[in-house]
């Protein structure tokens, strides 16, 4: 009896060990990961131009403030336009997202071999690719405006929404799909009641955190030129003109609060 | 047997919003908000139509992807962009401790508090382009400007969630270890960091794969990195060597999700 | 009513869940299946409605073969067979309604199921149903606002809802405590009575088995090892199907979920007098 823990307990300790070495490894890949990459950006920067870093910094706060109030007038425009990029794009973003996530989820794919490994890549590049790279290609492709904003956002919004909720479709409880089906229901009915009101709740939260996401892009997108306040912030800073800019960065942050504050209200209203 | 009668209409009850009128109120002012955001968008459709033979052009680059033409400027941008994205991240959640702690209100105190909260609040509100904006009026165009608005966004993330987590731990290990009359470090270094490490790794790999997606992306307003690369690519109608650059950030942001997954399985 | 011959599943993994079952149901005839953990009791009652699909075997359920049908000709016959679960499996996020009705999904088009536009006759039904099991006042309420007694009865009024010839019940008294699991047992015993209708009960607890039904199988290792009346159930036999264990003294001793065995003995010979 004696000798059982004695081994278990070596075993333990040779564990730990091995995991220890492991830790260390892991450290030194990383600094020394760090010492390297740190000098390549080194010798890419030019030290003497940031010699007057603190200067520049000093004269360019002092160009921004104090921001121009009366540029608000002109941006409750292009706000607007912003702020239907955002829901537009998110709304677009969602109709694609959803069958690509039903064809993604392992338990509701029509083949794991074919199709979810394509729904499944859809998802990967919408994913990496910023919603700002998409305006680039967009506006090139389709010439500047509110469209090319609107579709770079829904081209973006498919993968984040498709793979929050394939993962909730693959979580359900398969209990109660398999008691729909024991009542002899089709395949749209099993959906309709063993399916969907279980990934429900994860479908609002999922889409009104996006669309805040969302409403953040599409500021931006302007510098693109795919419409919206973004386009001022392209104008103001050609322009060098910084109290302009400043405004706009205000006006910014303030839409990006509320939006931020609505999201988390109808989140937790659904909860 | 009785025959006792039961009804034979049922309407589901509303599940949000119980009043009809408000409720048709609700769908009548989505539609015309529907209605008026769409007319905003003024498409020229001639235009448009002009454009489908360039996006004919751009997925033909994205299906036959020209890697060797520009490879100098491919590999020097990814070299730049792979560099950000480390160093940044690193740095990142180096100070991105001490403003957690900061941040937490159950170990920090109320004007530390208050500043913590105030910059995490401002870092994690503004876009890392608008950022990367300021970064290079101050230091000029280059991977530098990219290194610290990844960095100044890390912190403001990093410790957003761990502030959350030091908030959200048991309350009872860290009162045992201050019962003992520990010093506020050993209070951190024993009763905090244990609980808190393992999501802490966990979250930086997260992280290092939004900072390289990122770092795709304020190259193009001058920061550096491989979307200095795509913006000079499609700026020049190369779609074929666009095509390459995407292709490549899918590939490495796929990789590192995958090799992050597998870490934070690891440490967890 | 419910025939089953040389039924046999194998699972991917090689695992024989079921080796050759041969047995028919009765009309009217509720018969408990027992046995140990993994001995094939929730694999069979699922492949009866091919939940789980037999690797082998003919399944006749009065005249009709379930077994070799295709996948719509197999969803007709699914309306025949009502099933209630362990853990309800009520669709948590739906009204006590919607899940009563959505016994009769089998029967009405996409669209009907899609609005909740169902007939008047099934929602007749369905509040009736709901009254019979208690529920009566329930119907708008969300599933998951009930206690488990009370989901369970809305999981019986949905496969009553399916105007059912066979009923296939899986550990219905599992999650519940034992003053519930005795009234829920007793309420299905009383609809079975009621409609003629045979049932097939998984269940663990020997002696809830033993007070309520009127036939008792015994599988172990996917082989029926007793089939017989509740009081030829011998130390002898429960050895058979379970294994070496102090039988004596766990009767004498009920566990926690069947104390006081006496009580449903006597509503079973009530039941019974009723009859």
């Amino acid at each position: 009896m004696m000798t059982q823990p004695t081994t278990a307990l070596t075993a333990w300790k040779r564990n730990t060990r091995r995991h220890e070495w492991l830790v260390w490894l892991a450290w030194l890949v990383t600094i020394s990961a760090f010492i390297v990459t740190w000098q390549i950006m080194n010798q890419n920067t030019l030290w003497f131009f940031l010699a007057d870093a603190p200067e520049q910094i000093r004269d360019l706060g002092g160009r921004m403030f104090p921001p121009s109030w009366s540029y608000i007038h002109y941006l409750w425009g292009p706000l607007w336009d912003t702020l239907n990029i955002a829901t537009l794009g998110t709304l677009i973003g969602i109709v694609i997202a959803v069958p690509v996530a039903f064809l993604a989820a392992r338990n509701t794919t029509p083949s794991r071999r074919l199709v979810r490994p394509l729904a499944l890549l859809v998802i990967v590049a919408s994913r990496s690719i910023n919603s700002l790279i998409w305006a680039l290609l967009l506006v090139a492709i389709l010439g500047p405006g509110l469209l090319a904003g609107v579709i770079a956002i829904a081209l973006r919004s498919i993968g984040f929404v498709g793979k929050l909720m394939y993962e909730a479709i693959e979580e359900i409880d398969t209990a109660q799909v398999e008691a729909i089906e024991a009542t002899g229901a089709s395949l749209m009915q099993r959906l309709d009641y063993g399916i969907v009101p279980q990934i429900l709740p994860t479908f609002f939260g999922v889409s009104v955190f996006r669309w805040d996401i969302n409403i953040r892009e599409s500021t931006i997108l302007g510098l693109v030129g795919a419409g919206g306040i973004g386009l001022q912030l392209q104008a103001a800073l050609n322009t060098l003109a910084w109290p302009r800019v400043t405004m706009i960065f205000v006006v910014i942050l303030g839409t990006v609060v509320v939006s931020e504050w609505v999201s988390s209200q109808v989140r937790n209203a659904i909860r | 047997m009785t025959t006792q009668r039961y009804p034979r209409t049922w309407r589901r009850p509303p599940v949000l919003i119980p009043d009809p009128r408000w409720r048709w109120g609700f769908y009548l002012a989505v539609l015309i908000y529907l209605l008026a955001a769409s007319s905003t968008l003024d498409v020229n459709w001639q235009r448009a139509y002009e454009g489908l033979e360039r996006g004919g052009r751009f997925a033909m680059g994205f299906l036959q992807p020209d890697f060797t033409t520009r490879w100098r400027d491919i590999s020097l941008g990814l070299v730049e962009s792979l560099t950000m994205t480390l160093t940044s991240t690193i740095a990142g959640v180096l100070l991105a401790i001490p403003v957690g702690l900061g941040a937490a209100r159950n170990i920090s105190n109320g004007p530390v508090y208050l500043i913590c909260r105030a910059f995490v609040a401002v870092s994690r509100s503004l876009q890392e382009v608008i950022i990367a904006i300021l970064f290079v009026a101050m230091v000029g165009f280059g991977p530098l400007a990219g290194f610290l608005t990844l960095t100044f966004a890390t912190i403001g993330f990093m410790a957003k969630l761990l502030a959350e987590d030091i908030e959200e731990m048991d309350e009872r290990q860290a009162e045992a270890i201050r019962a003992t009359g520990a010093s506020w470090l050993q209070l951190i270094h024993v009763g905090v960091m244990p609980q808190v490490m393992p999501r802490l790794i966990g979250l930086s790999l997260y992280r290092l794969d939004i900072n390289f997606r990122e770092s795709a992306v304020i190259g193009i307003v001058g920061a550096g990195g491989i979307g200095a690369t795509l913006n000079t690519a499609i700026d020049r109608y190369e779609y074929d060597s666009a095509g390459a650059v995407l292709i490549i950030i899918i590939v490495i942001v796929m990789a590192t999700e995958y090799l992050s997954g597998y870490v934070r399985k690891w440490v967890q | 009513m419910l025939r089953l011959e040389q039924l046999t599943k194998v699972y991917k993994t090689g695992d024989k869940a079921l080796t050759d079952i041969n047995l028919s149901v009765e009309a009217g005839q509720v018969v408990g299946l027992i046995g140990p953990s993994g001995a094939g009791k929730s694999t069979l009652i699922r492949c009866v409605n091919r939940l789980v699909e037999p690797s082998a075997g003919k399944i006749w359920l009065g005249d009709q073969e379930l077994a070799g049908l295709s996948k719509s000709a197999l969803r007709r016959q699914r309306r025949r067979i009502g099933m209630i679960f362990q853990e309800y499996a009520l669709v948590e996020r739906l009204t006590v309604m919607e899940n009563v009705l959505s016994g009769r999904l089998g029967y009405v088009p996409f669209w009907r199921s899609l609005t909740r536009r169902y007939p008047a006759d099934d929602i007749e039904n369905a509040f009736r149903f709901l009254d019979r099991v208690g529920l009566a006042d329930h119907a708008d309420k969300r599933a998951d606002a009930l206690s488990g007694g009370q989901r369970q009865r809305v999981g019986i009024a949905r496969a009553l809802a399916q105007e059912p010839d066979l009923l296939l019940i899986d550990e219905p008294t599992a999650s519940l405590d034992p003053k519930t699991s005795r009234q829920i047992m007793r309420l299905i015993i009383e609809l079975c009575n009621e409609r003629g209708l045979p049932a097939i009960i998984n269940i663990h607890d020997v002696p809830l088995a033993q007070a309520f039904v009127n036939r008792i199988i015994g599988l172990n290792q996917g082989r029926v090892v007793f089939d017989g009346a509740p009081v030829d159930l011998s130390d002898e036999v429960l050895t058979r199907i379970y294994g070496e264990e102090d039988w004596v003294a766990l009767r004498g001793k009920p566990g926690q979920e069947n104390e006081d065995v006496e009580a449903p003995a006597l509503d079973a010979h009530r039941l019974e007098a009723a009859q």
